[in-house]
């Protein structure tokens, strides 16, 4: 009979997490194994690894639990993403004279490169990055971004982690108007 | 037989010697029989008769029509196609519930290949297909579309393994189509207007045409097309490539609609004048051209401003399904108000408490209730609880059916469920956060699901979360005679609680258990039940190789899988078996079981 030290023992953890007491702790112990109260070792992704008494429940992702349709959780993860719009994931992207919008994940991308040409390809135009000596190469269009206080930004200025943090839009101008944006 | 079987053919004639003598008795009877038998279309009646005695038996195959085989797995095709001769419509399940929570190995099996081959050559007048949880390919569905010359419904349900080619097939050469129902499919990626498949001149016969699981877009021109040609149709489910106004052309053109799935309820962007024109455009008017609309589903990618505009048929709906919808409190109730009839309802728990509050005051005739988690993990907030529940359970007395998820519970709310509900029929909870107590007492959910078993008499459908012990199972055990299916998760003390379950739920057909501490020897307290079942499921529990061995052993006539979900061969992880699947079969283990399948 388990002397049940767990019932007495003091943790930090919340009431109702997983570290409650009577639940007597599994006999056999692999390297796989998590060492909680659960009897065997359920199916849990790579990305628990070990769990300290204090800490709160691990945000471990049990496979199929809870029990929702991965058919439904795509549909519903799908929509979490997209309001985040302040944190800059899904954008929607406007060109002066095109009559639909596209929207992109700026996640996907890792710099101003990646991005400038994935939008030449979307919008099968030149756009040009723009650099401090040379304004914007000769091209006809300008990327410009609203960032998160509603400011219309040329796109480029800052690093491109601040940049995908605080676009909430893009949009590319003909470049004889984005010459107004020269600060 | 009494004598009193005798018919006006039956005339007795007396010979000489005094004898009755009846000609060809057998034949009589049969005839007889089959002009009664086939009024008979239940299952269960059916099974009935064809024990009585050969020639019943024989007779019930000759009539019987309907076909439903609820594994796959129980009996090889070629066995039915020599029993029966003359089935119209086949229902085949295939893979269990938990395949859909990626338990399952993919190619695990359940292909409807082998059953497409027989049926093609023994069922020429095959009408009607539903299958659920099986694999279906291209190929499959060409031999459906041109093996049956009558065929008119197909119907498939969490099936995979096929693509919008396949689709287009059935609907170029089935002439007589008339039901195309893609449910919950995992659909290929195929760039192929399947659409367009549909013959585009004449009347079409078409009542019935759902895709929404559909992830590719469709050819709208020809959808319009053929919606105005199909005068019958009455159930349409549109996927997410439809827009709101898209949807409103297809209104327009099929008042007569009663199921309707919308597609996108929003406008794709556009920039300029169109987008204004469309702003417009009184999608309210729609609504209300569709007078007879009672099934109302869809909703993906909602934009809330339009919800307005179901208001006009909300008064007749008897179904409705927002469970794709990210709505709060406030707008789910400006629909709700009107939803009098309303007796089917699927939300998400984005409404909260506050929502469910508001249904449980209108819906006062709801039967089936399913709240679904807009977050699935574990230490989300939870923004529904015992208050949502207890609403529901005072307003809607009539409740059969009720599906909730949550991330905490109380033992009184669900005890209060099992009284003010008692026509309970279904009751599903899940408290997401595993092994959680009730939220105020910190006690186990022990007396709650008891109440339920207790109190709601109906009770065929259980599953059951939360802190558990054996307690919990010794009342399903004591009080769920007519328990047919059992869902456990992360539940329970040992073994004693399996024992309980198998020895006292005499009518349990489906038992699917994960993560809970049960081992061999509740394993083997099920034999004596085994073969009544239609399958048990038990992965992460604690059963051994042997155990499952000396089932096997015990038990010839039941097929005995053993695996492992990461399709390592050999099914056991560490000393414990990963799962067991396990279920009683006519025909021996199957032939098709993948390496990492072990069947003992």
């Amino acid at each position: 009979m388990d002397l049940n030290l767990k019932a007495t023992e003091l943790s930090l953890a919340l009431p109702g997490t997983d570290d409650l007491p009577e639940i007597k702790t599994t006999t056999t112990t692999t390297s796989n194994q998590i060492k909680t109260n659960k009897r065997s070792s359920p199916d849990i992704d790579a990305s628990v690894t070990d769990e300290s008494r204090s800490a709160p429940t691990p945000k471990a992702q049990v496979v199929g639990w809870p029990p929702v349709r991965s058919y439904r959780k795509n549909i519903l993860q799908g929509k979490k993403v997209e309001p985040e719009m302040g944190s800059g994931m899904f954008v929607k992207v406007s060109m002066d004279g095109a009559p639909y919008l596209r929207k992109i994940d700026l996640k996907v991308y890792k710099s101003y490169g990646e991005l400038m040409k994935s939008l030449e390809e979307m919008f099968a135009c030149m756009i040009g990055l723009y650099s401090e000596n040379d304004g914007y190469k000769g091209s006809k269009h300008a990327a410009t971004y609203e960032d998160k206080d509603g400011d219309w930004m040329l796109v480029g200025d800052v690093p491109w982690e601040m940049f995908v943090t605080s676009c909430k839009r893009l949009r590319i101008m003909k470049g004889c108007d984005a010459r107004g944006l020269d600060l | 037989m009494s004598e009193d079987v005798g018919t006006s053919t039956c005339k007795p004639k007396t010979s000489v010697t005094g004898e009755y003598s009846v000609t060809n008795p057998d034949q009589v009877l049969e005839n007889v029989l089959e002009n009664v038998l086939i009024f008979l279309t239940s299952r269960r009646d059916r099974n009935a008769v064809s024990l009585v005695s050969k020639s019943w038996h024989r007779a019930e195959a000759h009539t019987r029509s309907d076909l439903f085989i609820g594994n796959c797995y129980s009996v090889a095709p070629i066995r039915v196609t020599g029993r029966f001769k003359r089935i119209r419509s086949v229902w085949l399940k295939g893979k269990p519930r938990f395949a859909d929570f990626s338990l399952m190995p993919a190619d695990w099996g359940a292909h409807f290949t082998p059953w497409a081959h027989a049926m093609a050559g023994a069922y020429r007048a095959l009408e009607k297909i539903c299958l659920k949880r099986m694999t279906v390919t291209n190929d499959d569905l060409g031999i459906i579309a041109r093996s049956f010359l009558n065929f008119k419904e197909i119907v498939l349900v969490c099936c995979d393994g096929f693509g919008a080619r396949g689709i287009g097939v059935i609907a170029s050469e089935c002439r007589n189509l008339r039901v195309l129902e893609l449910n919950e499919d995992e659909v290929l990626d195929e760039e192929f207007d399947w659409i367009s498949c549909f013959p585009m001149e004449g009347t079409s016969n078409l009542e019935s045409l759902c895709f929404d699981c559909v992830e590719s877009s469709v050819n709208f021109d020809a959808l319009e097309r053929l919606v105005a040609r199909s005068p019958l149709l009455k159930k349409l489910r549109l996927n997410r490539h439809v827009s709101i106004g898209q949807l409103y052309r297809l209104a327009l053109r099929a008042p007569q609609l009663t199921d309707l799935g919308t597609g996108s309820f929003s406008l794709p962007e556009v920039i300029g004048q169109q987008q204004d024109e469309n702003l417009e455009l009184d999608y309210g008017h729609a609504f209300a051209a569709c007078r007879s609309i009672i099934c109302l589903s869809g909703f993906r990618d909602l934009a809330p401003e339009y919800l307005p505009a179901i208001y006009p048929v909300c008064a007749n709906l008897t179904s409705l399904n927002l469970s794709y919808a990210n709505i709060d409190a406030q707008q789910l109730k400006a629909v709700i108000r009107h939803c009098h009839k309303l007796r089917v309802f699927w939300t998400l728990d984005s409404i909260c408490d506050e929502g469910l509050q508001a249904v449980a005051d209108t819906c006062k005739d709801l039967r089936e209730l399913r709240v679904f988690p807009i977050d699935a993990s574990e230490n989300a907030e939870g923004p529904v609880s015992e208050v949502g529940l207890l609403a529901i359970s005072l307003g809607c007395r009539k409740l059969e059916s009720i599906l909730y998820f949550c991330q905490q519970m109380t033992n009184a709310a669900v005890i209060a469920m099992s009284k003010n509900c008692p026509d309970l029929v279904v009751f599903r909870l899940c408290i997401i956060g595993r092994y959680r107590p009730d939220r105020f007492t910190g006690e186990p959910m022990d007396e709650g699901f008891g109440a339920i078993v207790k109190n709601c008499k109906k009770l065929t459908r259980l599953a059951v979360s939360g802190l558990l012990t054996d307690r919990a199972f010794s009342y399903i055990g004591q009080y769920g005679n007519l328990v047919r299916t059992l869902s456990v998760a992360f539940a329970a003390d040992g073994d004693t609680g399996l024992k309980y379950v198998l020895e006292g739920c005499t009518n349990l057909q489906k038992l699917e258990i994960r993560d809970s501490p049960f081992g061999d020897s509740g394993l083997l307290s099920g034999l004596h039940h085994f073969y009544n079942m239609r399958f048990v499921w038990l992965s992460s529990c604690r059963v051994t190789k042997q155990g499952c061995l000396e089932v096997a052993r015990r038990l010839p006539k039941l097929v005995v899988e053993v695996f492992r979900r990461d399709e390592e061969e050999g099914g056991e992880r560490g000393d414990f078996v990963n799962t067991l699947y396990m279920y009683r079969s006519l025909d021996g283990p199957r032939a098709d079981a993948p390496q990492f399948v072990k069947i003992l």
